[in-house]
Formats: structure tokens, C-alpha cells, sequence
């Protein structure tokens, strides 16, 4: 690369990145700065809407709502996907391309469009089964599908299931020492990046909340901001940041592509002994 | 001893099976038989109805914003991505770039509304400064609230959506190209004109489309920025649910369901030939 281009390139990015940067980052600050805004023109700066979060018992039944929805939709999700995808690799491979449809397709169903089909079976099982607000994890479980799917089938590709399994099994172990102590510990990542995606996005979730109406954090954020604004602001910029932390946090964890390798199956001989 | 014809392996498959079609199989049949259905059997006076001046102009904005914003979020994107992808692929700036794109792309709708207001609302900062200094964006009236405001705010995860989706391909140009481009004599243009620009071409198309899709079923953002009224699809579909009048006709949510569903999947469709094509020389 001549040293001409190379400076075009520098100030380029350099130029493009800071215009992005600002655009990205002025609301965020402006969130901050609203949140923490006094009472009247040239008050100082306070931080009583962020402490007067723990006022607003309707807010904190919202925030803990979205955290146990947040939990059960990732154990729930790990539950069902992980032993189909394991199950469908070793025994029913012609059916991988189905599973993978299915689990993309909610990528096309808006969830606005979702919710209509939802409606009269959340008002079935409100009149059957249960109307509390956790059986919205139902609901994020088929939302999070896709985000779960990818990130799992990257772990699962990523090591050779078929071989594992089958030195393990040949060791003489049951299948679900297989997977609980083969397969699981191999795609820890992928798991981990699973359950953080899922939790960000049902912490952010608003759309099926608000139109079934339930109260989850998203719905109080709205409800609060109409009235109390530096609150309801405090509160989503904290989400948001939540969120973001998580992301963060998974790129340190994601490793570049594995493959089989010596001390994986060195791992499978001694787990299975043990 | 039964054979392979026998084999009782799919039971495996069957919890998560049941567990899409009762969640997601359902919900989609109750969409589509519910928006046939009328009073006195199978109807397409649902669809009729959508032909409400009200719910066409709804369409006609949605379509318009996803639009607007599918293409300026893709240029804009796309600058962000090649500024990123012709960084340092293991530095800080890039993993804390994703990151960021990950969380306002997918999981920020309600938050973005509530930016903008402390942003640019009539109690922003960035709006009193701007006045203090005469400069009134609201000399025409607040426009934050209406589709112009969701078109600036919807930029907010469309770019970072396209950064998401455009940087594998970004990531996809060699340097030798480029190289190869010089060393028979061509320059910047040539190499944008003939190799970059034709090989980006599928990829920026379809992640285009994506993006489109995207704004047309956004919905949070949307309800949380427009107090009264439905300028956009998603809004109307949600009053129809939930409203009196909506509780009355059961079906015309669902009619309108549909064509959402119609509209989404043509370009979806359209976005993974797109793709198919752009993976051709990615690997």
C-alpha cells in the first residue's frame, strides 16, 4: 500500500468513526444527562431518579419479572435446543436442515405478528393453566430460537460430536453422562454465548409484554415515562448498559473455530472414567 | 433386529417438536384460518377491509419508512463497516463496535425512543442548545413524534444491523485484489468500479432487503415514540388486537398479520438468493 492511500485510509476511518461514534454515543450521554437533571433551570446535578427507582414498587415487580423471565426463557431454551441439536447430529442427521428452519423462521414472523396468533392461547391457558406474567417465557423461548440456534450449532460444528460420543459410548458411559459430561463441557461457550443473547433480548423484550399486557420492564419503562421521565430514562439506559456489558463480555469468551483435538479426547477418556 | 424402517430414534426429536408447534406451528395456523374466517364460514372480507383508508395509508408509511431508512441505514452501514473492517480484526475497537451493533440493532426498541426524546425531544439538550443558539429544528412543530422522527430514530439499529450483516463480506476483499488491480495498471476507481463493487454488489442488495424487513416490523420503538394515532402497520395491528373496535372483528388483526407476513417473507426470500450468491466467493 503506497503511504498516500494508507493516509486516505486513516483519515477516512478516522473521519467516519468519530461521525458514527457521535451519532451512537450523544443520545446515550443525553440519557445520562436527563437522568440526572435537578428540579428547575441551573439546578445542580442530582442522582435522585436513579435513587428514586426503588420507589416505584410497579417498576421493581417489572425489572424482577424481566430477570426471571430472562432465566427461565435461557434454562428452558438450553433444555429443549441442546439435546435435539446433539440428538439430530448422532441420529436423525436428514433432519438437521428442518431444525434449522424452524429455528429461523421467527427471524420472518415479526413479533408483532406473533402475538395476534398468541393472543387466544395465552387467553386459553390465563383460563386453564396460569395468567402470571412468567408464562411470557413460553412466548421468548420461540423468540430467542434463532440467536440460540446460531450460536449453538457454531459450538456443536465446532467440535466432532459424532466421534465424542462415540469413543465415550464405546468407554461404556450412559448417554446422558455423554452429555452432560462430554458434549456440555466441549460447547461451554457456545452455551454461554446462547444464554447471554437470550437474556438481552428478553430484557429488552416490549412488543408481546405490552400487547398481551403483561407488566415486564420494557412495559413499566413506557407506562413510567409518561409520568415520571428521569426515572423511566435512568432505568433504560441501565438496561441498556446491561446489555451491552453482556455482549462485551461474550467477545472476551467466543474462541476462534475449534476443532477436535488431542486433549479433547484425552478430556472424554478421563471424564468417562472418572 | 426391527431394522432401520423401525427405529424408534425420532422420539428424540419430539419434545422440541411439540414444544415449535404448539408455540409457533399454532399461532400461525390461528393467523391464517382466523383471517379467513367470518361469521357465516370462510370469507376474505377481512382482507376487504384492509382497504380502510386509515390502514392504507398505515401500509403506505410503513413501506415508505422502511424504505427510507433500509437504504440510508445501508450506506451509512456500510461506510461504518469498511471504516471497522480495515482495522485491527483482534482490537478493542472492533469487539467493542460489535458489541455495541449486537445490543441497538436487536435489543434496544423501547430505550431508542426515550435517546431521542432526551436528546433531541423538546427537553433534549441537544434541542436547547441548539435553540439557545436560534436554531429551531421545531420551527414547523415537533416532528420527533411523527414518521420523520421514527425515520431518524429507526437509523438508531439500522445501521448497526447493517454493520452486523455487511462486515462478513467487507471482511471477505482481499488485499491481493487490490494488488492484482495495480499491478495491471488500475487505480482506486477502477479497483471500487470492476472488482470491489461487483463482488459487494449481491451482499450490500440483500443486506439491504434485511434491513427493510427489519423497519417493517420494528414495533417497540414505534409505540413507545407515537402516542395516539398508527402511522405504521404495527401500530394498527396492535390496536386491533387490543382495542374495542378490534374485539369486534377478531379477524382483521390477523387479515393484517398476514400481509405482514406476505410482505416479510417475499424479501426474505429475496435476501437469501441474495445471500446464496455473496457466499459463492466468500469462502
Amino acid at each position: 500500500m503506497t503511504g498516500a492511500r494508507r493516509l486516505k485510509l486513516q483519515v477516512f476511518r478516522v473521519v467516519v468513526l468519530l461521525l458514527a461514534g457521535a451519532f451512537f454515543l450523544v443520545p446515550i450521554g443525553a440519557m445520562f444527562e436527563f437522568s440526572t437533571r435537578g428540579v428547575g433551570d441551573n439546578a445542580a446535578r442530582t442522582l435522585s431518579s436513579w435513587k428514586q427507582i426503588f420507589d416505584y414498587p410497579d417498576l421493581i415487580a417489572g425489572i424482577v419479572a424481566s430477570l426471571q423471565l430472562a432465566a427461565i426463557t435461557s434454562l428452558v431454551m438450553l433444555a429443549l435446543l441442546v439435546p435435539t441439536m446433539v440428538w439430530v447430529r448422532l441420529k436423525l442427521p436428514k433432519l438437521s436442515r428442518v431444525i434449522e428452519l424452524i429455528c429461523l423462521l421467527p427471524l420472518t414472523i415479526p413479533a408483532i405478528v406473533l402475538v395476534v396468533g398468541l393472543w387466544p392461547i395465552y387467553q386459553w391457558m390465563g383460563n386453564n393453566f396460569s395468567d402470571s406474567i412468567l408464562t411470557l417465557s413460553f412466548a421468548y423461548i420461540i423468540l430467542v430460537l434463532p440467536y440460540a440456534y446460531r450460536a449453538l450449532d457454531a459450538g456443536l460444528s465446532a467440535i466432532d460430536v459424532k466421534t465424542l460420543s462415540e469413543a465415550s459410548r464405546s468407554l461404556g458411559a450412559g448417554w446422558f453422562t455423554v452429555m452432560w459430561r462430554i458434549i456440555v463441557p466441549n460447547i461451554r461457550s457456545a452455551i454461554l454465548n446462547a444464554s447471554f443473547l437470550s437474556v438481552a433480548l428478553v430484557l429488552g423484550e416490549y412488543t408481546i409484554a405490552q400487547n398481551l399486557l403483561y407488566p415486564n420492564l420494557q412495559v413499566e419503562i413506557v407506562s413510567l415515562g409518561r409520568t415520571n421521565a428521569g426515572v423511566s430514562i435512568a432505568v433504560a439506559v441501565a438496561s441498556l448498559l446491561f446489555a451491552f456489558l453482556l455482549l462485551v463480555l461474550l467477545s472476551f469468551f467466543n474462541r476462534g473455530p475449534g476443532r477436535l483435538r488431542l486433549k479433547d479426547l484425552q478430556q472424554v477418556m478421563r471424564s468417562v472414567k472418572a | 433386529m426391527g431394522g432401520r424402517r423401525l427405529s424408534l430414534d425420532w422420539i428424540g426429536a419430539v419434545p422440541f417438536l411439540a414444544y415449535v408447534t404448539v408455540f409457533l406451528g399454532l399461532p400461525t395456523i390461528i393467523i391464517t384460518v382466523g383471517s379467513l374466517a367470518g361469521e357465516g364460514g370462510p370469507t376474505l372480507s377481512n382482507f376487504a377491509n384492509l382497504s380502510r383508508p386509515y390502514i392504507v395509508s398505515a401500509t403506505i408509511n410503513s413501506i415508505t419508512l422502511s424504505a427510507v431508512t433500509a437504504v440510508a441505514g445501508a450506506i451509512l452501514g456500510a461506510l461504518v463497516a469498511y471504516a471497522i473492517a480495515t482495522g485491527n480484526p483482534q482490537g478493542l475497537l472492533r469487539r467493542i463496535a460489535t458489541s455495541a451493533c449486537g445490543v441497538l440493532a436487536q435489543f434496544g426498541g423501547v430505550t431508542l425512543a426515550f435517546a431521542f426524546i432526551a436528546t433531541i425531544g423538546p427537553a433534549g439538550f441537544v434541542y436547547l442548545w441548539m435553540s439557545q443558539h436560534h436554531f429551531d429544528i421545531y420551527a414547523n412543530g415537533i416532528w420527533l413524534y411523527e414518521l420523520r422522527g421514527l425515520e431518524l430514530v429507526y437509523l438508531y439499529f439500522q445501521i448497526p444491523l447493517m454493520v452486523l450483516v455487511f462486515l462478513p463480506a467487507v471482511d471477505g476483499i482481499k488485499p491481493q485484489w487490490r494488488e492484482a488491480t495495480e499491478s495491471l495498471g488500475g487505480g482506486t476507481w477502477h479497483y471500487w468500479r470492476y472488482i470491489a463493487g461487483p463482488l459487494l454488489a449481491p451482499a450490500f442488495l440483500g443486506a439491504t432487503l434485511l434491513l427493510f424487513a427489519n423497519a417493517f416490523s420494528a414495533y417497540a420503538t414505534a409505540a413507545a415514540l407515537v402516542n395516539q394515532g398508527g402511522p405504521v402497520l404495527p401500530l394498527q395491528i396492535s390496536n386491533a388486537i387490543t382495542s374495542e373496535v378490534g374485539l369486534h372483528e377478531p379477524g382483521f388483526a390477523k387479515a393484517q398479520a398476514v400481509t405482514m407476513i406476505v410482505i416479510v417473507a417475499l424479501v426474505t426470500v429475496l435476501y437469501s438468493l441474495l445471500q446464496r450468491r455473496t457466499a459463492r466467493w466468500l469462502r
